[in-house]
């Protein structure tokens, strides 16, 4: 029996594996020690356990677990990667290079390393949603400190050339930070193979609970350092104070071990299943990919169906299906995603897309039944929508002279 | 956003989807909004000698609280005379319709589509547009 509602926002939120609540459960109400407390057995456990976790975690992106330090989340191991590195590395440069596509904690922290005294240069994507590699080395100054570029995009899950922007950094012996929020886990990420510096994920995004997250700092070649921005006991190699959420650390080392085993076999199945509602769902007139089917991960695909409006697509099933809009009806203001803006899509197209987020708990049954509701609505939709009926008459939209409001 | 069951009523069956042939004398089309801005309106009526509308007819491309919006209008607009149709106003949509703050743009543009068809109707039977103040913010 299929069970409603379905669940494909797997870009906002993963649902926790039973398996990781299972490791997590012992740690709030036997096990609730202090991992910074030196003295008795409670504080000991604690410690363990999250030197036991950081080593997981460690392990899937193939770094050392001291160059694990725990965060409350992407938002907070973003800020401090960025404003940490500002002021570390302050008698540098104040130069940082970013993306226009990046998350809003990384757009949003490098405005206001600007209204502090920084420079930012954002690069544009082309329709794709890729960089020009030889515009970003070209950005780069003698004051460039860091370029911020991520590993993939939480909108479309176009998977940015990590490898060779960690080339190009190297050469000019800038440090990279990546945001891999939306790629660890999904995605095989070494951070020595593939040259990064600093990385943000988060643990709710990969199967594991919210309120937890990492920020990857290189020890080695070359050794990166930055500066606290929360201050007082010196947790965290003195980068991060704060007691450490253990029960949160210890789901997040287990998310991160179901990851690593499951990887392959979870992202052949989840593909397959992403490929099939893709290939369905382009069946549909005027239906288009926005971003790289190439570079892509695996679980996410992003479709615009032109002529339809996104919120009032969702509304034709979303008491059923929990989907994500590119359109901000919803919002005060009526700017659509400024991701599939960057693409160069038109504000019309921008408002008709939807965002699939598959998962580990996806099944075909789901997949089935998506694709059934989806193709209904839109048909439906279409059926009264005045810029379809134009369209089937041949009118051409960009003739119309729109009464804007 | 949670929608009114009302909003919810109209979006699953909505009334008067259609087209009226826009040639004809005594048919007044309004089209309203701008794809760009997620929402675009289409609202027709049709009007017989006495100056009474026989029919009206709606097509929009929008949110679910824009489509209701249309449906509702269209509802309303059928057996008034012209110059009652004038009348109608925006708030009375949204509160027919439980539209909360971000969507009252949705009832601006149905008033808006209302005070199109109608100028069209009347242009082409030899009468003056008429004037209507600047809406209020959408």
């Amino acid at each position: 029996m299929l069970k409603l509602p379905i669940y494909l926002d797997n870009n906002a939120t993963t649902p926790m594996d039973p398996r990781v609540l299972e490791a997590m459960t012992p740690y709030f109400l036997e096990h609730y020690g202090n991992a910074a407390s030196r003295n008795h057995p409670f504080g000991w456990e604690a410690e363990e356990a999250v030197d036991y976790a950081r080593e997981q975690v460690a392990k899937l992106i193939g770094a050392d677990p001291k160059e694990i330090i725990f965060t409350s989340g992407a938002t907070e191991s973003d800020n401090l990667a960025i404003k940490g590195v500002y002021e570390m590395y302050a008698s540098k440069g104040n130069h940082i290079i970013t993306v226009t596509t990046e998350h809003k904690a990384v757009l949003d922290t490098c405005k206001h390393i600007e209204k502090i005294g920084g420079e930012v240069t954002y690069l544009e994507v082309n329709a794709e949603g890729l960089i020009d590699l030889k515009q970003l080395e070209a950005s780069i100054k003698p004051t460039t400190i860091l370029i911020a570029i991520m590993y993939a995009n939480n909108e479309i899950g176009v998977l940015m050339p990590i490898k060779e922007i960690s080339a190009i950094a190297r050469k000019h012996g800038v440090l990279l930070f990546t945001d891999g929020t939306q790629a660890v886990g999904k995605v095989p990420v070494d951070v020595n193979k593939d040259g990064i510096d600093l990385m943000s994920f988060s643990a709710h995004k990969m199967y594991g609970p919210k309120g937890v997250g990492a920020l990857y700092v290189r020890r080695k070649n070359p050794r990166v350092k930055v500066t606290a921005q929360m201050d007082g006991g010196g947790h965290e190699r003195g980068m991060r104070s704060g007691t450490l959420n253990v029960p949160g650390i210890v789901g997040f080392g287990k998310a991160c071990e179901l990851c690593r085993l499951d990887m392959e076999e979870d992202t052949k199945r989840i593909s397959k299943l992403r490929d099939h509602l893709e290939t369905e769902l382009l069946k549909l007139e005027e239906a288009y990919v926005n971003g790289s089917r190439e570079h892509r991960l695996p679980h996410v695909t992003n479709i615009s169906f032109k002529y339809v409006e996104g919120e009032g697509l969702l509304m034709g099933f979303n008491k059923n299906i929990a989907l994500s809009s590119g359109s901000a009806c919803t919002s005060a203001s009526l700017e659509p995603s400024y991701v599939l803006k960057a693409l160069g899509l038109g504000d019309d197209l921008a408002h008709s897309s939807l965002r699939f987020g598959l998962g580990r708990f996806t099944t075909e049954e789901q997949i089935e039944y998506t694709i059934k509701a989806i193709s209904e609505t839109v048909l439906k939709l279409r059926e009264m929508s005045p810029l379809w009926e134009m369209y089937k008459e041949g009118i051409d939209l960009n003739t119309i002279e729109w009464a804007a409001h | 956003m949670a929608y009114s069951e009302k909003v919810i009523d109209h979006y699953q069956n909505p009334k008067n989807v259609g087209t009226l042939d826009k040639s004809a004398k005594n048919v007044g089309t309004g089209l309203v909004g701008a794809p760009e801005c997620g929402d675009v309106m289409r609202l027709q009526i049709q009007v017989d000698d006495a100056g009474v509308i026989t029919d009206a007819k709606f097509k929009t491309f929008g949110c679910g609280s824009a489509i209701a919006s249309s449906s509702l209008a269209t509802e309303w607009l059928k057996g008034k005379s012209v110059d009652e149709a004038l009348k109608i106003d925006n708030m009375a949509i949204v509160e027919e319709l439980n539209l909360p703050p971000v969507k009252i743009h949705c009832s601006v543009l149905a008033e808006d589509a209302i005070k199109s068809a109608i100028n069209d109707y009347r242009v082409k039977n030899g009468l003056e547009e008429i004037k209507f103040a600047e809406s209020v913010v959408h």
